[in-house]
């Protein structure tokens, strides 16, 4: 027998009360490691995939529509853009690198992006299987489209209009798969990549060039539909999206401004969640409080008897704090196996949704943080019931009974 | 072993004990009788350092409890003196062998459940020992609180009313094994009631 047997088996005795307190302990604990984990995964992977695009270029319309769109592939894209414009940035002095994408088609929810080498090489995807497009119509699996579809090097499919979870009609040319990527956590993960060509390709043959002078005509009409630049300098961020912006049909998106707005807009609603998962946790505490004081009246004479047996008033009040201490543990261990079960099945669904993966089995040391104030509250709830039993006087309670 | 003089203790105006002298020697086996509201309680609280007395001095077991203080008292209490309640005050949620292993833990002994399972077999209850203090009678349950009382083999055994609530052959056992437990490890056995049926079997009294 020890301080914590004492006071589990006083807890054990009191089931209703004690799954009350470590319920709405969990809930709290677990909500704000949801939050934690969600947001942080989100955070991080948006971040990453991110990196090293300082501008995307693309038609007018909502910037944020573009760069959701031209980097993240969650959006569709504002429309198209003359190829002339890579060529203008590529010479610009500020552009370190220009990396033009055509996006319009998707195979099984998947978009198909023509891009160069340049592109998956960019977020250091290597290919597991096969080798890389070389002539158009051919066309590479990123990890996860490999995955899902269970197809691999050597199979064919036909890319259907349209992004989105209602695409429109396929068209008639077929892709072959000659490589599957490896897995490289960033965004071509979900993609399929092709040449820029085999786009052009795909929605030409919808015309269909009938001599020469079609031909010319269609390759001067020829577009992509977002390039992603690199500075040369970080000089460059103080004048050329003004310069491009100020072309009647270019707009430039700032990823990083982008993306903190976006975070603006849903913070909102995230610290409303925080702010509802504290409640909870300060909801627990309260009840923690309000169980053990009004335990107290009734167990006035155990705990008389107790010190009769010897017990100090300093080993009453470690008591009580002790079972304080067990609820809240428990209440924490239950949050933090809760959150991390609500992500992993959040993660699951996501995945069905061709989202952004979440998963359950990643800590954030913030953890370590809720799980001290989560414990904190708890005890901090204990101290004055604690007190009282403390101050119990023995002689009075027991003359009393 | 006691030695108690000119002892007085108030509850705010109110004298609910006066006692010049009282002295008891190591083994013997006294009453305190006395009507209700006489001190009997207070005079046994005062002996085991629960209260302190308003004036006099108490010397218990070799120590002036007047000049024990918190922690110190405390341990003392826990290792010399045994102490069992009108009322029976068995800790509910824990069984019959946790109650004595609770008094092994507060005491600071090691906790033994051999000497736990003696102690509850001599008192005729070894077979409850895993049973919840509210699946024994009365009679069993004051039992447990004596074996509780001796478990840690205090030189001093308090007993406050022990057959209050008990019917006559119960009663007559109560007083019969606190007798005998406290006899076998050679303990002073101070009792207070005012329960005629317990008259007859102690030699020394003290009337209140």
């Amino acid at each position: 027998m020890n301080l914590a047997t004492l006071s589990a088996s006083y807890l054990r005795a009191r089931p209703l009360n004690t799954a009350l307190s470590v319920i709405l302990l969990a809930l709290g604990v677990g909500t704000i490691v949801l939050l934690l984990l969600v947001v942080g995964q989100a955070e991080e992977r948006m971040h990453r995939d991110a990196r090293g695009v300082d501008l995307v270029v693309g038609a007018k319309g909502s910037p944020m529509q573009l760069m959701l769109a031209g980097i993240y592939h969650l959006d569709a894209p504002t429309g198209n853009i003359p190829l002339s414009t890579v060529a203008l940035l590529s010479k610009n002095r500020m552009v370190k690198r220009a990396m033009p994408l055509a996006l319009g088609d998707s195979w099984k929810g998947h978009r198909i992006v023509g891009a160069g080498k340049e592109y998956p090489d960019h977020y250091g995807a290597e290919l597991r299987d096969g080798r890389f497009y070389q002539k158009p119509m051919e066309a590479v699996l990123g990890y996860e489209v490999a995955q899902r579809t269970g197809v691999g090097v050597g199979a064919t499919f036909k890319g259907a209009h349209g992004i989105g979870s209602d695409p429109g009609d396929e068209h008639e040319d077929s892709y072959t798969v000659v490589g599957v990527l490896a897995k490289s956590g960033s965004v071509v993960d979900r993609l399929v990549l092709t040449s820029i060509e085999s786009v052009w390709q795909v929605h030409e043959q919808h015309q269909g060039p009938q001599d020469d002078a079609d031909r010319k005509a269609l390759e001067e009409a020829r577009e992509v539909t977002v390039v992603l630049v690199q500075y040369a300098s970080p000089l460059a961020a103080a004048t050329l999206p003004r310069q491009i912006n100020s072309q009647s049909e270019l707009q430039a998106a700032s990823p990083a401004y982008e993306t903190a707005r976006l975070f603006r807009i849903v913070g909102v609603g995230i610290e409303a969640l925080r702010g509802f998962a504290a409640v909870l946790i300060l909801a627990a505490g309260l009840s923690v409080f309000i169980a053990l004081y009004t335990a107290l009246e009734e167990r006035r004479y155990e705990l008389a008897v107790m010190r009769t047996l010897g017990a100090s008033p300093g080993k009453l009040f470690g008591l009580l704090i002790g079972e304080a201490f067990v609820l809240s543990l428990l209440g924490v261990i239950l949050g933090l196996v809760l959150g991390h079960g609500l992500a992993a099945a959040l993660g699951a669904w996501l995945e069905s949704q061709q989202q952004y993966p979440v998963t359950g089995l990643e800590w954030r040391p913030e953890e370590l943080w809720v799980a001290g104030t989560a414990l904190g509250v708890g005890v901090i709830a204990a101290l004055v019931p604690a007190w009282r039993a403390y101050r119990t006087d023995v002689s009075r309670t027991l003359a009393r009974g | 072993m006691i030695a108690v003089r000119s002892l007085a203790h108030r509850y705010g105006a109110a004298e609910a004990l006066r006692l010049s002298e009282w002295k008891v020697a190591q083994g013997e086996r006294w009453l305190v009788l006395g009507r209700s509201g006489s001190g009997k309680t207070t005079l046994l609280h005062v002996i085991a350092g629960l209260i302190r007395p308003t004036e006099g001095e108490v010397e218990v077991a070799g120590e002036n409890l007047c000049r024990l203080e918190g922690a110190r008292l405390d341990r003392w209490r826990a290792t010399s003196v045994g102490i069992v309640l009108q009322a029976l005050h068995l800790v509910k949620h824990l069984s019959v062998r946790d109650n004595l292993r609770l008094a092994q833990y507060l005491a600071k002994a090691p906790q033994d459940d051999k000497r736990i399972d003696d102690t509850l077999g001599a008192l005729g209850v070894g077979a409850k020992s895993s049973r919840r203090p509210s699946e024994l009678s009365q009679g069993e349950q004051q039992r447990v609180a004596i074996a509780r009382a001796v478990v840690n083999r205090p030189k001093l055994v308090l007993a406050d009313e022990p057959t209050a609530n008990l019917d006559d052959a119960a009663a007559a056992t109560v007083v019969e094994l606190l007798t005998e437990q406290a006899g076998r490890q050679g303990a002073t056995l101070v009792v207070a009631t005012h329960d005629a049926r317990v008259k007859g079997k102690f030699r020394e009294r003290l009337e209140l």
